[in-house]
């Protein structure tokens, strides 16, 4: 151009010399809130971190991630009763991820791929006993591994899993699946020793440098319940345990199961497979009172399992039971009426909750025990140094996952212990509650549903009723995941800024940056971010 | 079980997504994008004309591969972005006057035309002022004589430059400052103001298309369709502003939202003076949710002012029924309530 | 080529001859011929890359002028009193941009009372908006102007308005030597803008400038302008020297010496009535008066030099102008007495020829005789034929008030044009 007139003509790329940014008194900051599902997973799961992955199909580098906190994906797709999905955000919107099921598409396809567990580079020659090969003697075992210690499983069964095992039907949990994951854990280099039972812990202390206690609730509760010599009555735990075996147990055509929880669920199922006709369960409070899962209970509906609210097992006789009507009271707990009705039934289970063996920490004074179960303290140690404990045996839910969840924490502290330093717990980031989030951008996606066997195949087998998501479905579920509190790549903020104060950088930590020397401080980026993973902070002056 | 995995998190209402393959994204999504409006502009906080104005003009620029001429009308546009000695337009533009923005445009494209270049595509752009009011003579003489010419008008209802006044965009009831909320009928009175699409529709243009910040897809969708096409094209944008609509300046996209799902403003296209396309209502709100949002409207929420809020309910039901805003995708409000006994649900028969 | 044409054909064949890129026209009396017969020109493919369009109003003609000239296209639109007025933002914007756009002004009377006929009002009302005015006196004149002034705006970015007397010159059928367009080719380079929308180099313009850089624009406009005193005559000569005619310039002396020394009296004027008063001064010479003429082409720039020299020695001026303004008199006149500051000589303004009222040789004549009588000269301020008898009858009508209504239509009511009583 020739030559352009005096300040009526102005060259390209000359406002860039007018910092707005002067103009803010706030600004926004890229964070990293706790997605709820992260938050509520026993088991500590990244599960939002494990999610994104999955969504672009990088399973391996999901199931990776996922592991790094729970080595039993295919086991939890299978029996985790997932509060992850309860606390799930979407479900505000139109319904939770499927996490459970993607979680068992990764650990299914772990299992089909064979992807393998790393073993530790460094060994730290530290000796780890850990007790009971149940999830949370497992799960720490695994940790500890991971960590380069020398780690011994001593477990008094002949095969491993614990309840996983004795007390999870087959069709809940197929033991192949069960026996590969535990199997990874042997690879890494990790021993294992059964048909071992601990009786006492004390000479161990001397042996081992630290030892952790996860032998679980093993004994069926025994209440009293009047019985005629020759009535059939047994545990539920007893007679989950023994379908392990080559001899499975006799009920009968007609089994009565007194209980309310899953361990009863499992029971009346099994009975109805084993070729009872008939299977009621005996449970002397309501529905919603009822600590076995929603899930669990429609299952067994299905198979034709029915159900005597409101009633108490008062005798066994042979061939039938008496149970006894019971009603409400003004606050609620069920009180006896008097009146009952004789049931026909060839056995009774029970199902009325387990217990701790202790025996191996009797004559440890330091070990302290309070309602059958052992106190640990932050550090899931107990009274006494090195001696750690975890899973049913310690106050806590009792679930798989939880047990998974102590073992994790414990391999953590244990480490921190063998090493003399102390182990400090990350901060805990603000939670990402739904209120944060934009869903307008969220579209309508229904949650993908697990197909089931029909009911007539699920009586008459012990295959798995529950089957899971192919890949294209699983990766829809995965993709619904709206990544509550953490930044997705949306490129909202990027696109959404007045003043193009947002720079895409498409790798690293954060996907974008703010360029402060031009942003205003509008908060649009805040308000049309669908995560919600962008904050306002006054600036200093 | 298998299903075309179709779906993303956030679908094609964000800007873009990871797992979206590239064609597919937004020009906004693209690192690459022209900025033809870039950093330093003097705009206010949460501008609504300074990202409409992003959005549209990076559109016909990549529409145009590159090779856009823009002439500006006298605004809030051409006042924040180009104060001597800042320019924060980074391909060539053109202002003039306040009125004559399609009138020169058309001496652009005139002059391209002459001179054998009509690979270079012209665009005119100005607020609702100087389009619907002090332009609309040369607007109708623009459209009259098909010159080649796309004129967006980015419609934030008012004469904001000059502090907040009327114009003939500016919806009934509103407040601003030559439309006070005094008196019997406070705000803007109803029965006046212009319907420019229509009004373009009428001059049977190659192409009208309505469109709002809020749907960057929508916005960016109909700017490409435009630049496919030769003649007088029309693109009328809402784009709310802060200052003179009194809205929180991070509300811009979610007043822009409620204006269209409440159907007050209602988003579609036409071609050659007929409706081709609808962009339907996809969750309806009333209109009250649009006008709580900002204190230009605060005078309809004292006592005594349900008729005037009504009216404007009407009148985003009239665009619903005219346009066909609401379609088996809407979640639609509820209708008027009828005079049925409310039925038992069956959840609450039988107990727990 | 020597035409026997009307002077609205030959400036349209002289335009087309320089190849303009984009014509745009709104009709309005007295120009309409010019632009229809530039659109019959461009429609039958006579004048390949051209762009006619047909406005919807003057506003529109010059800022679709504005847009082509912006992007690299000669431009030219015509336009004459309210059409001039209408675009008037325009016009100031083509110059504040440094557009070098060509108008032709067919000078005709502003309303209201609306007028349709000639005189130098609506040019006269834009001297101030930076576009350089070219005032010819003839058909031929007129077209060579156009052609001069696409050379003088596109060296200098600045637009030029060529002024030719409405109806007296647009309408009139004369023996013109039309420019062709080889003549032109040779003579006008192609444009070359100083400043254009290019995507390949992208520029903003018509930024908006704040008071501490407003003045120095506005200056740099002015001294721009100014360079045009040097560049008119330049462009006139290299003109006379290809086409071998004079046309142009900045002012034309006729007849300011008698015996080798400056005449007492001169005349001085813009446009066609220059013909009209050359005529009286050659009938007064052959009587021996010493009278002259100095007929001023480009009234902006003003040739304050130019005007300086050729009256220096002169003893009285009378101007006579077909505008003033209201409110103080004459506008040549005044731009005149800055030239002629500190020079003893009578300065008179005589305003002739409003609304399109005939000059004629017989008036020139009554008030050159007053002008260098004995009975005192002229007034200070004259109007030329005013009808004083009509003027006082409307003062005494006004003063009693007996009629009410504008005083137009009680002049016309008086003057029988116009039924006096209501139906």
């Amino acid at each position: 151009m020739k030559e352009k007139p005096f300040a009526i003509t102005l060259d390209v790329g000359t406002s860039l010399a007018n910092h707005t940014g002067t103009w803010r008194t706030e600004r926004p900051v890229y964070v990293h809130l706790m997605p709820p599902c992260n938050d509520a997973c026993p088991a500590g799961e990244n599960v939002q971190g494990w999610l994104y992955p999955a969504e672009e199909g990088h399973y391996e580098q999901a199931w990776r991630t996922l592991t790094d906190d729970n080595p039993f994906p295919a086991i939890m797709g299978r029996v985790c009763y997932h509060p992850c999905q309860t606390a799930c955000n979407r479900a505000q919107l139109d319904e939770a991820v499927g996490i459970n099921a993607v979680e068992r598409f990764l650990g299914d396809e772990a299992l089909k791929q064979g992807w393998a567990f790393r073993s530790p580079e460094v060994e730290t020659g530290k000796r780890v006993l850990v007790v009971g090969a149940g999830p949370s003697g497992l799960s720490a075992a695994y940790h500890l591994r991971r960590f380069g210690h020398q780690v011994t499983v001593r477990e008094s069964q002949d095969q491993p899993g614990g309840m996983m095992r004795y007390g999870i039907p087959t069709y809940r949990l197929p033991r192949e699946i069960l026996d590969a994951e535990v199997q990874r854990i042997a690879d890494i280099g990790v021993r294992f020793e059964y048909g071992q039972r601990v009786d006492s812990v004390t000479d161990l202390l001397r042996e081992y440098d630290a030892v952790f206690l996860a032998v679980g609730a093993q004994r069926g509760r025994r209440a009293y319940v009047p019985a005629g010599e020759a009535a059939k009555v047994m545990d539920a735990v007893e007679l989950l345990h023994d379908m392990e075996t080559d001899e499975p147990p006799q009920l009968g055509r007609r089994v009565a199961v007194y209980g309310g929880g899953n361990t009863a669920l499992d029971a009346a199922r099994t009975a109805k497979r084993l070729g009872a006709e008939e299977a009621v369960i005996v449970y002397r409070r309501t529905q919603d009172r009822m600590p076995a899962h929603d899930s669990e209970l429609q299952e067994a509906l299905e198979e034709g399992v029915l159900v005597k609210w409101l009633s108490t097992v008062k005798h066994v006789a042979v061939g039938s039971i008496l149970i006894e009507k019971m009603e409400l009271d003004e606050n609620g707990f069920p009180q006896p009426t008097g009146e009952t009705e004789e049931l026909a039934a060839d056995s009774l289970v029970l199902a009325l909750g387990q217990e701790s063996d202790l025996g191996l920490v009797e004559g440890l004074d330091d070990v302290e025990i309070v309602d059958g179960v052992v106190k640990v303290d932050a550090r899931m140690m107990t009274g006494r140094p090195g001696l750690f404990a975890g899973g049913d045996m310690v106050p806590d839910d009792r679930t798989v996952t939880t047990g998974i969840g102590h073992g994790k924490q414990a391999a953590r502290h244990i480490d921190a212990f063998l090493r003399g330093e102390p182990y400090g717990h990350p901060a805990r980031p603000e939670m990402a509650s739904y209120d944060r989030l934009t869903p307008w951008y969220y579209s309508e996606a229904p949650h993908q549903v697990r197909p089931l066997i029909e009911t007539a195949r699920r009586q008459g087998t012990f295959d798995e009723v529950v089957q899971g998501l192919d890949e294209q479905s699983a990766k829809f579920e995965a993709r619904r995941c709206m990544s509550c509190g953490n930044c997705f790549g949306c490129d909202n903020c990027f696109g959404v800024c007045p003043d193009n104060a947002v720079r895409k950088l498409g790798t690293g930590a954060y996907m974008y940056e703010f360029d402060y020397d031009f942003c205003k401080g509008c908060g649009l980026c805040v308000a049309e971010c669908p995560s919600g993973s962008i904050l306002m902070v006054p600036e200093e002056l | 079980m298998t299903e075309q995995v179709k779906f993303y998190q956030v679908g094609s209402f964000a800007v873009g997504n990871r797992l979206l393959p590239l064609e597919v994204r937004s020009i906004q999504s693209d690192p690459g994008r022209s900025n033809a409006l870039t950093s330093g502009h003097r705009a206010c906080q949460g501008c609504g004309e300074a990202l409409g104005a992003r959005y549209a003009v990076d559109a016909a620029m990549r529409g145009a591969d590159g090779k856009l001429v823009a002439v500006n009308a006298t605004g809030c546009l051409e006042v924040f972005s180009t104060p001597y000695p800042e320019t924060s337009w980074q391909m060539p533009w053109l202002h003039s006057l306040f009125g004559n923005a399609p009138a020169v445009a058309a001496g652009v494209a005139a002059a391209l035309r002459a001179k054998g270049r009509e690979d270079i595509r012209v665009l005119a752009q100005g607020g609702d002022g100087g389009t619907v009011d002090i332009g609309f003579g040369c607007l109708s003489g623009m459209f009259e004589r098909n010159d080649d010419v796309l004129y967006v008008c980015y419609d934030n209802e008012g004469y904001m430059n000059t502090g907040v006044q009327r114009s003939g965009a500016t919806p009934p009831t509103a407040l601003t400052q030559t439309t006070q909320a005094v008196g019997e009928s406070p705000g803007n009175p109803f029965g006046t103001g212009k319907d420019v699409p229509r009004i373009a529709m009428a001059h049977e243009i190659p192409y009208v298309a309505t469109a709002t910040v809020a749907d960057l897809h929508d916005l960016e969708a109909k700017v490409t369709r435009a630049m496919q096409l030769r003649g007088a094209r029309y693109i009328h944008v809402l784009v709310p502003c802060p200052l003179g609509w009194g809205s929180a300046s991070q509300d811009t996209l979610k007043v822009a939202r409620a204006a269209t799902q409440s159907g007050l403003f209602p988003v579609f296209e036409a071609e050659r003076g007929e409706v081709s396309a609808v962009s339907q209502i996809r969750r309806q709100v009333p209109v009250e949710d649009y006008l709580r949002l900002q204190s230009r409207f605060a005078h309809l929420f004292a006592p005594g002012r349900e008729e005037a809020r009504a009216k404007l309910q009407a009148r985003a039901d009239r665009n619903i029924e005219r346009y066909g805003l609401i379609g088996p995708h809407t979640e639609a409000l509820p209708g008027p309530a009828e005079d049925n006994p409310a039925e038992d649900s069956p959840h609450e028969e039988g107990t727990p | 080529m020597r035409l026997q044409i009307e002077g609205s054909q030959a400036v349209a064949r002289a335009v087309a001859a320089c190849r303009p890129h984009v014509i745009c026209a709104y009709p309005i009396s007295p120009q309409t011929h010019i632009v229809e017969s530039l659109s019959r020109i461009v429609k039958s493919g006579d004048l390949p890359g051209c762009e006619f369009l047909n406005v919807e109003s003057e506003f529109a003609a010059m800022s679709v002028a504005i847009g082509a000239s912006a992007a690299g296209a000669r431009a030219y639109t015509a336009t004459a009193s309210q059409g001039l007025l209408f675009m008037v933002e325009a016009v100031y914007n083509a110059a504040g941009l440094g557009l070098p756009i060509v108008m032709t002004v067919a000078n005709r009377a502003i309303g209201a009372p609306i007028n349709i006929w000639n005189d130098h009002t609506d040019s006269m009302s834009q001297r101030d908006s930076g576009w350089i005015q070219l005032y010819a006196e003839t058909n031929q004149e007129a077209a060579d102007l156009h052609v001069q002034a696409f050379r003088i705006a596109e060296e200098l970015s600045l637009p030029v308005m060529v002024c030719m007397d409405g109806f007296i010159l647009t309408h009139a059928v004369e023996e013109v030597d039309v420019p062709s367009t080889e003549q032109v080719d040779a003579w006008l380079p192609p444009f070359e803008p100083r400043q254009v929308l290019d995507p390949d180099e992208p520029v903003s313009i018509g930024a908006m400038v704040g008071p501490e850089a407003y003045t120095e624009v506005r200056y740099l406009g002015h001294l721009r302008q100014m360079q045009a005193l040097e560049l008119i005559p330049q462009v006139a000569a290299d003109f006379e020297a290809h086409f071998g005619r004079s046309s142009g310039g900045l002012v034309r002396p006729y007849r300011l010496e008698a015996d080798g020394k400056p005449v007492e009296t001169v005349v001085v004027a813009l446009g066609s009535v220059l013909g009209t008063i050359k005529d009286v001064v050659d009938e007064r010479r052959a009587n021996g008066e010493s009278i002259g003429v100095l007929g001023i082409t480009s009234f902006r720039p003003f040739p304050m030099d130019q005007v300086r020299e050729a009256l220096a020695g002169v003893r009285r001026v009378v101007v006579l102008e077909k505008a003033f303004s209201i409110g103080i008199g004459g506008i040549v006149s005044s731009n005149l007495r800055a030239a002629l500051d500190g020079l003893p000589l009578e300065i008179r303004t005589v305003v002739a020829g409003l609304g399109g009222r005939p000059i004629t040789i017989a008036s020139l004549h009554a008030m050159l005789d007053r002008a260098v009588g004995e009975g005192g000269g002229l007034e200070p301020l004259e109007f030329l034929d005013l009808d004083h008898d009509l003027i006082a009858r409307e003062l005494a009508r006004q003063q009693t008030g007996r009629r009410s209504g504008p005083a137009a239509e009680n002049i016309l009511k008086d003057l029988g044009a116009v039924r006096a009583t209501p139906f």
